[in-house]
C-alpha cells in the first residue's frame, strides 16, 4: 500500500466521522458531498476509476441534491 | 448502557473479519483474473468494466436498468398526484421571483459550466467501451448540466431546457433501446445480448459491437431519469414555498 493510499483510507475515515458527528440534517448533507469526493479519491487510487467516476456523480452531486430538495419539502410541511 | 458492549463487539467483529482478509494487493478471483486475459480479445474494448457490465453480465445490469426507470416512474406518480394546476401557475411566479435571489457570481459560475457539463457527459457516454465510464456515469453528468442551470436561479430556464415530456420520453426511449438490443442478441445472436454488431478495430469509436449502442441508451436513460426526478421535487418545493 503506498503512502497516497493510506492517507486516503485516513481521510476517509475522518470524513466518515465527520458526516455522522453533523447534527444538522442540511449541513450534514453538504458535508456528505465533501465526504463523497474523499471516496472517490479512495477509489481512484485503488485503481477503480469506472466506480469513482460513479461516485463523484452520485454521490456528491445527485444524493445531497435530493436530501436538501426533500428537507426543505419537509421543513414547509412543517410550517404550514 | 447498551452503546459500549454493542461497539466493542462490533469493533471484534470488524477486526477479526480484517485479519482474515486475503493480503493487500493479492487478487484471488478466478472470474475477475479469466475476464481481465479474454475481454480485450473477445469484445476488443479497452476498458474491460464495460463488457462485464453489458455484455458478461448484461442480463443483472438490464435488471438494475429498470430499477432506476421504475423510481423514476414512482416518484413522479406519487409526486404528481399532489399538485393542481392553479397551484402550479403560482409557482411559476415564485420561480421567477426566486431567479432574483441568487447572487450573481453563483448565476455566472452555474452559466459556465453548463455547457462543459453537457460536452464531458457526452464524451464520458461515447466513450465508455474506451476509458473508464460510460453511460451511467454520463448519464448523471449529463443530468447534473441542467441541475446547474437551477442553481444559476433558472427554474423557468430549468422547465424549458428539460420539458417533463422529453424527460419521460428519453426515460423510455433509453429503457427500451437497452431491452430492444438485448432482445436483438435472442434474435440475431444466441441468447440475449449476445454481441451480434461486428467487433470493428480496437481503440476506435465505434468498436467493441454493442457495447457504444447500450452505453448510450443508458445514458439517455439514465439522464432522463435522473433529470425527472429532481425536477418532480423541485416542483414541490416551489409549489410548497408559495403555499407557506
Amino acid at each position: 500500500m503506498t503512502a497516497l493510499q493510506a492517507l486516503a483510507l485516513v481521510l476517509v475515515a475522518i470524513g466518515g466521522g465527520a458526516v455522522v458527528f453533523t447534527r444538522d440534517p442540511s449541513r450534514q448533507a453538504v458535508v456528505a458531498s465533501l465526504f463523497g469526493v474523499l471516496l472517490a479519491v479512495l477509489f481512484f487510487l485503488f485503481q477503480a476509476p469506472d466506480v469513482a467516476l460513479s461516485q463523484i456523480t452520485v454521490g456528491t452531486v445527485a444524493l445531497p441534491l435530493m436530501i436538501l430538495l426533500a428537507l426543505s419539502k419537509i421543513r414547509q410541511g412543517e410550517d404550514s | 448502557m447498551l452503546f459500549l458492549p454493542a461497539v466493542l463487539l462490533l469493533a471484534a467483529g470488524l477486526v477479526w473479519a480484517v485479519t482474515e482478509l486475503p493480503a493487500f494487493g493479492h487478487y484471488s478471483g478466478v472470474y475477475g483474473l479469466t475476464l481481465e486475459h479474454v475481454a480485450l480479445g473477445q469484445r476488443r474494448a479497452t476498458d474491460i468494466v464495460s463488457p462485464v457490465t453489458f455484455d458478461y453480465r448484461g442480463v443483472d445490469t438490464l435488471g438494475e436498468e429498470f430499477i432506476l426507470f421504475a423510481a423514476a416512474v414512482g416518484c413522479a406518480i406519487l409526486l404528481r398526484s399532489q399538485r393542481d394546476e392553479e397551484v402550479t401557475e403560482a409557482a411559476s411566479e415564485r420561480a421567477a421571483a426566486r431567479a432574483e435571489e441568487v447572487r450573481r457570481p453563483v448565476r455566472a459560475l452555474a452559466a459556465v459550466l453548463v455547457a462543459p457539463a453537457v460536452v464531458l457527459g457526452a464524451y464520458i457516454v461515447a466513450h465508455g467501451h474506451l476509458t473508464p465510464g460510460g453511460g451511467f456515469q454520463g448519464g448523471v453528468i449529463l443530468a447534473s448540466a441542467t441541475v446547474l442551470v437551477y442553481a444559476g436561479g433558472q427554474a423557468v430556464a430549468f422547465r424549458r431546457v428539460s420539458p417533463e415530456p422529453a424527460l419521460e420520453l428519453a426515460d423510455g426511449v433509453g429503457a427500451a433501446g437497452f431491452a430492444l438490443v438485448a432482445i436483438g442478441g435472442l434474435m440475431f445472436g444466441l441468447a440475449a445480448l449476445h454481441n451480434f454488431l461486428p467487433l470493428g478495430t480496437q481503440s476506435q469509436l465505434l468498436s467493441a459491437g454493442m457495447l457504444p449502442l447500450l452505453n448510450l441508451s443508458v445514458g439517455i436513460e439514465v439522464a432522463g431519469a435522473v433529470t425527472l426526478i429532481i425536477s418532480e421535487f423541485v416542483d414541490q418545493t416551489l409549489l410548497r414555498s408559495r403555499r407557506r
